[in-house]
């Protein structure tokens, strides 16, 4: 059994455990509140890209002619994946649950003998790929000066991706992030973003556009400016979901060390009046041989 | 019946502007500067460095843009703009900031000629301003 002094210790080191932990819980609940609002209102903007981008292709005429980042390149060859992640750690399952996801995608097109190249955009993913996959990563990007996620990073991303489509290096490009629902949930999500998935979302309006300039020209202007914004709106929700996390495991953490330090008690209490109780029995089994 | 429509401005941070009293809103289109009235045919087009004028009952106001795209349909104007300022917000010292960077940028000689009318377009506007 341990001595008392030990115990003491520990119980003092639990106690300034969860007071960090209790702190990073806060700092992460004033962080999620701006996170979250950044994200709900950079929603817009992605929706309404993704409008407009639906609204063009469907009133493309020549579909044989639609610029590349729209259409592909015709196959399915080389597959590139963003992986998002933080840069920062203790903040629960959230980089793991885009690392699986992300995985198990890796998994599938290596099975399928498909070429697969990765760009990690955050340290800790990078750090976790690095093992098994690291042969495959071509770029680590890291904006840990970056305070909040902005779009100038964001386009910084897009324009390096759409630089490889266009040297022809890849041919079908997804990006894996968490989506922010709520506090206690973020999910994983891996998107195509080139070519681009539309299929599956009718367009309800039939309604034709006029154009100026003509439609391929706008498309071509357009399409890698849309790939900035997905990244973009991948990189609030991922402040988000980092956040949100980060407050949850935070909160769990502080949970479990008050459980500890009451545990803790019980048992230093005990053992005090366990040796109380031993230097008694002494004294009276002392004087008793007298 | 009335002659307004509604008018969104977003950039990627949030939602700029939405205004629904709007009787016209001009916006410097890529081909030329482009008047929108009520029931306007639908149509998408995009932006060069400029100003947009939206004038509405509540009074006129004035942004300064230096790309996005427009979308018209339904008697609903979206303005997709990464780059916006109010005018009567913006003070000399911003306008001259912004000036420097535009001939900066329309100095140099490496960008392509699409770029070039770009930066010449946005010198020329902040120049008009000042």
């Amino acid at each position: 059994m341990a001595s008392l002094d030990d115990l003491k210790k520990r119980i003092a080191s639990v106690k300034s455990t969860q007071k960090i932990t209790k702190a990073m819980k806060m700092v992460a609940a004033a962080k999620l509140r701006r996170a979250q609002e950044s994200a709900e209102k950079g929603r817009p903007y992605s929706e309404k890209m993704n409008n407009v981008i639906l609204n063009l292709s469907n009133g493309i005429s020549d579909k044989e002619n639609a610029p590349k980042l729209l259409s592909g390149t015709g196959q399915e060859k080389t597959h590139l994946c963003v992986v998002m992640t933080s840069d920062r750690g203790l903040c629960g399952g959230f980089n793991s649950n885009i690392i699986k996801k992300a995985k198990s995608y890796f998994a599938k097109i290596l099975d399928e003998g498909k070429e697969l190249k990765i760009i990690t955009v955050g340290s800790k993913g990078n750090d976790q790929l690095k093992r098994v996959y690291g042969d495959k990563i071509i770029e680590n990007i890291s904006f840990k000066e970056s305070k909040n996620a902005n779009y100038f990073d964001a386009d910084k991303v897009g324009k390096m991706v759409i630089e490889k489509f266009e040297a022809a290096e890849f041919d079908v490009c997804t990006i894996f992030y968490n989506q922010f629902k709520n506090v206690i949930t973020q999910i994983p999500q891996a998107q195509q973003i080139i070519p681009l998935n539309n299929e599956g979302e009718e367009n309800s309006s039939e309604e034709s556009y006029e154009f100026e300039p003509d439609e391929d020209e706008i498309l071509s202007n357009l399409l890698p400016k849309n790939i900035s914004t997905q990244i973009f709106k991948a990189m609030l929700e991922n402040s988000a979901s980092e956040q949100g996390s980060r407050m949850s495991a935070m909160d769990n953490a502080t949970r479990n060390a008050g459980e500890m330090v009451d545990k803790l008690t019980i048992e230093y209490n005990r053992s005090r009046q366990a040796a109380i109780t031993k230097e008694l029995i002494e004294i009276i089994s002392g004087a008793e041989s007298l | 019946m009335s002659e307004e429509f509604k008018v969104e401005i977003v950039n990627p941070e949030k939602s700029f502007l939405v205004k629904d009293d709007v009787s016209e809103v001009v916006v410097p289109a890529f081909e030329g500067e482009m008047g929108i009235l009520k029931d306007h045919i639908s149509i998408i087009s995009f932006l060069k460095p400029g100003i947009i004028k939206i004038l509405s009952k509540s009074g006129d106001e004035n942004y300064y843009v230096e790309d996005g795209i427009v979308e018209f349909k339904n008697n609903n104007l979206s303005i997709l703009t990464s780059t916006i300022f109010n005018l009567a917000d913006m003070d000399k010292s911003k306008q001259q900031d912004l000036l420097k960077q535009a001939e900066e940028e329309a100095n140099k000689t490496d960008i392509n000629d699409q770029s070039k009318y770009l930066a010449d377009q946005k010198l020329e506007v902040l120049k008009t301003l000042n």
